[in-house]
């Protein structure tokens, strides 16, 4: 169980301004994300588009955005628990005990959700019944490649992960049969080559204009069929099937926390981005209250007046001073400031 | 302005007039109409406001850009006509164009 000032859910750009609010209030906070970075929707979504509306950055990218972020709440050293979703909140009288996908708990006093739309899950085929094969052999990533060696191997996706990982089975792969919805790939154009030359040495088989239909077995999938846009349909037989459809973003187990909803969002008092539990906020994105713009800036402001509350909840003995970050000595020393 | 209709894959169908300039999702979600969730905002990079288009309209529409065809990618259940709604912004050729929802967005 680890003890700390305050859990940060969502490791998007507010969540990470909250660990700098947190920070130069002398609160220490870790940080909990489903995806394998920090970075959120910037990083996932449009890590290469421009961003125009951050202030005094007349041009930013979601990338840089994030690396700017990241470079900023260094001096506080923060935990990261990525990979992982928050599944549950428990009340423990002032506290709250957080718990993890990955059985990681935390008790805090504050619980700052920053969640964006939700987290971000892998996108399923269109195939009825498709939960029966996750346990046996259709995977949305690849953990050990090895476990696919010497098979027939379906891969669904024109994007990188879709490529990347047909030509690198390809080598130890019995065949593997790429099947995407049009002719241009998304994948970089040296993959693309690549996997083109794989498919004229006969090592994959490319169909092109084809989506899944059906998966056909019983405990695991046989055989997928495949239909073309003019209804032309095909059957491959296969030992594995991979499909990358990319990342969707769910809300999750966050309506199960008794918080008070609106549409998928989370109302919140303006006065402190507190939601109808003490302890736990809502900044950016996944909060909701009269006149809300669901802009990252808006999320800045949110999670700075979100910070005073959670000073008050993890530090009840001391008095609350505001400082500005120019002149407050006790904030250099917490920034590194020499 | 121009006026869309929304079926929901029920069979529901909401019509709805919607200012010019504004987009096919943007008219949904101003009217709380269900079935459109326009996840990142109309930023072309989510794919969940995909619609079908009716045949009679699909040569009325703007071009696909490749930043469309790539997200559409994701969609759930393409078709020859799908679209994704945040990136057809209404005028007068489009007064009474017609969008039918999938079954799911993602």
């Amino acid at each position: 169980m680890i003890k700390t000032d305050a859990v940060i859910i969502g490791a998007g750009p507010v969540g990470l301004f909250t660990v700098f609010e947190l920070g130069i209030l002398g609160l220490n906070a870790h940080v909990v994300d489903n995806l394998d970075k920090a970075g959120g929707q910037c990083i996932e979504l449009y890590p290469d588009k421009p961003i125009y509306d951050i202030p005094a950055l007349p041009i930013c990218t979601g990338e840089s955005l994030t690396n700017n972020l990241l470079e900023q709440i260094k001096p506080f050293n923060t935990s990261f628990h990525l990979n992982q979703r928050v599944n549950s909140l428990q009340k423990k009288g002032d506290k709250w005990i957080v718990e993890t996908s990955e059985k990681t708990t935390f008790e805090t006093p504050n619980v700052i959700i920053a969640g964006g739309v939700g987290s971000f899950e892998p996108r399923k085929p269109p195939i009825k019944g498709i939960e029966n094969f996750e346990k046996s052999n259709l995977f949305y990533s690849v953990k050990n490649k090895n476990s696919f060696s010497n098979q027939n191997i379906c891969i669904f996706g024109g994007g990188d992960s879709a490529l990347d990982w047909a030509v690198e089975l390809s080598k130890n792969a019995k065949k593997i049969s790429l099947i995407h919805r049009r002719n241009e790939f998304r994948a970089a154009q040296h993959t693309v080559d690549k996997m083109m030359k794989l498919k004229d040495e006969g090592k994959i088989d490319l169909y092109t204009g084809f989506q899944p239909k059906d998966f056909v077995g019983k405990e695991k999938i046989e055989k997928v069929v495949i239909e073309s846009d003019q209804k032309e349909v095909k059957e491959i037989n296969t030992d594995s099937v991979l499909a990358f459809f990319g990342l969707k973003m769910e809300l999750g187990p966050i309506v199960n926390w008794g918080l008070n909803l609106d549409n998928k969002t989370i109302v919140v008092d303006t006065k402190n981005f507190e939601t109808s539990e003490k302890g736990i906020f809502a900044v950016g994105d996944i909060c909701t209250y009269p006149g809300k713009l669901k802009l990252i800036l808006c999320g800045f402001h949110e999670c700075a007046l979100a910070a005073q509350e959670c000073f008050k909840r993890a530090r009840p003995d001391e008095k609350y001073v505001f400082r500005f970050t120019t002149s407050s000595s006790d904030i250099h020393k917490r920034l590194g400031v020499k | 302005m121009p006026k869309v209709t929304y079926i929901e894959f029920n069979g529901t169908e909401h019509s709805v007039e919607v200012d010019k300039g504004l987009t096919i999702m943007e008219g949904a979600v101003q009217n709380n109409i269900p079935g459109i969730d326009a996840d990142c905002g109309g930023s072309c990079a989510c794919a969940t406001c995909h619609v079908y288009v009716d045949d009679d309209w699909l040569d009325k529409l703007p071009e696909q850009s490749d930043a469309e065809k790539d997200m559409l990618d994701f969609a759930f259940e393409t078709k020859p006509n799908s679209r994704l709604s945040c990136q057809i912004f209404l005028d007068e050729n489009l007064d009474g164009v017609v969008v039918s929802l999938p079954e799911k967005q993602g």
